[in-house]
């Protein structure tokens, strides 16, 4: 008949998006634009510089605070969600981020050109997750404009990873780099990279 | 050995930080229902839980149709803290997880979800 098999099947489900980068890059204000609610904040609890209480089984004596994370919402279909959180890129996060990255899609490291060095951190992470990821380099006014072959090559980034430019105040520019994050995850999943093929 | 023994020994004194959070989980900081921060949970229909404690409930009134990180963020409970209650209502059957991506998905399905995405996004 006329309905697809895969149909019958099909779930509700969620997924998600994560936005990475330095202190200050413009991450809530990248997933504000595009989210459905005003983005949100969660907290999860740190035991000290590396380790989160979430991954111990107990650790009463250790010291605590609270790491903080922003996220949105969109509803792409009835029964499909996504949902986008920004996470600080700092190397003493990585806890977290474990936890974040697991199933999701892909990441988008943001970058700030006037603070490059703020950005090896998380391609680092997610180059030895294997996590796809693009670089989008938000565009603040008055920033001196560098090419993105500049700063491609100033990150040292493979030659496979997708760079663009964003507006993270903008809906459709942000929408724009939510695509092509989406679009690369794709390519990755159907033609993997052959990573030291021997 | 039951996690809330370690909050009866009175010779044992936590720092405030950790006890607060962890005491209405009885100390436990895990759950074994796995709870992705983007899962979505769907309260099954009926039935009142006047055997819930009072985070628990608060948890289950806000969880419906909503992601593990929502509910988080919309009880002011650290995630974690979070999950170990969700966890439990889950266990229960009062609450049932949507699907997400996970490390079982095949790649079939991943590619299937991402699709989905895509077009979505497109005419968001
Ligand atoms: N002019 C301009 N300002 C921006 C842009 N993106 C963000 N900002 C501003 O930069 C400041 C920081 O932006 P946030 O979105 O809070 O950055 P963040 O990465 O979430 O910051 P933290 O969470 O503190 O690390 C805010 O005052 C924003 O309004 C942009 O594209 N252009
Ligand atoms: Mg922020």
């Amino acid at each position: 008949m006329d309905y697809a098999p895969t149909s019958a099947t099909r779930r509700a489900a969620s997924t998600k998006i994560v936005v990475a980068g330095g202190f200050g890059v413009g991450k809530t204000t990248l997933v504000g634009s595009v989210s459905e609610i005003v983005p949100l904040r969660t907290e999860a609890l740190v035991t000290n510089e590396s380790e989160g209480v979430d991954d111990l089984d107990a650790v009463p004596t250790k010291a605590t605070t609270t790491v903080a994370m922003d996220f949105g919402r969109l509803t792409l279909a009835e029964d499909l969600v996504l949902y986008l959180f920004g996470t600080p890129g700092q190397r003493r996060f990585w806890f977290m981020w474990d936890d974040l990255c697991l199933g999701a899609i892909g990441a988008i490291v943001l970058v700030d050109t006037n603070r490059l060095d703020d950005s090896f951190s998380p391609l680092d992470y997610f180059e030895s997750k294997g996590l796809p990821f693009i670089v989008a380099v938000n565009e603040f006014d008055g920033t001196q404009r560098y090419s993105l072959e500049e700063v491609a090559n100033a990150l040292a980034l493979p030659p496979h990873v997708p760079i663009i430019s964003v507006d993270a105040r903008d809906r459709a520019s942000v929408k724009q780099a939510l695509v092509r994050v989406t679009e690369y995850a794709l390519e990755r999943l159907i033609q993997p990279l052959s990573v030291n093929a021997n | 050995m039951d996690p809330g023994d370690l909050f009866d020994n009175h010779d044992y004194v936590a720092p405030a930080r950790y006890v607060r959070p962890y005491t209405i989980t009885a100390g436990r900081t895990r759950s074994k229902v796995d709870l992705p921060m983007e899962a979505t949970l769907r309260r099954r229909p009926g039935g009142f839980h006047p055997d819930l404690n009072p985070a628990a409930l608060r948890v289950l009134a806000t969880c419906d149709a909503r992601s593990v990180a929502e509910v988080s963020a919309l009880v002011s409970m650290p995630i974690g803290v979070v999950r170990v209650l969700l966890g439990d209502l889950v266990e229960q059957g009062i609450v049932h997880v949507e699907a997400t991506i996970t490390e079982s998905s095949s790649k079939d399905e991943r590619i299937d979800l991402i699709e989905r995405t895509l077009r979505g996004l497109r005419t968001y």
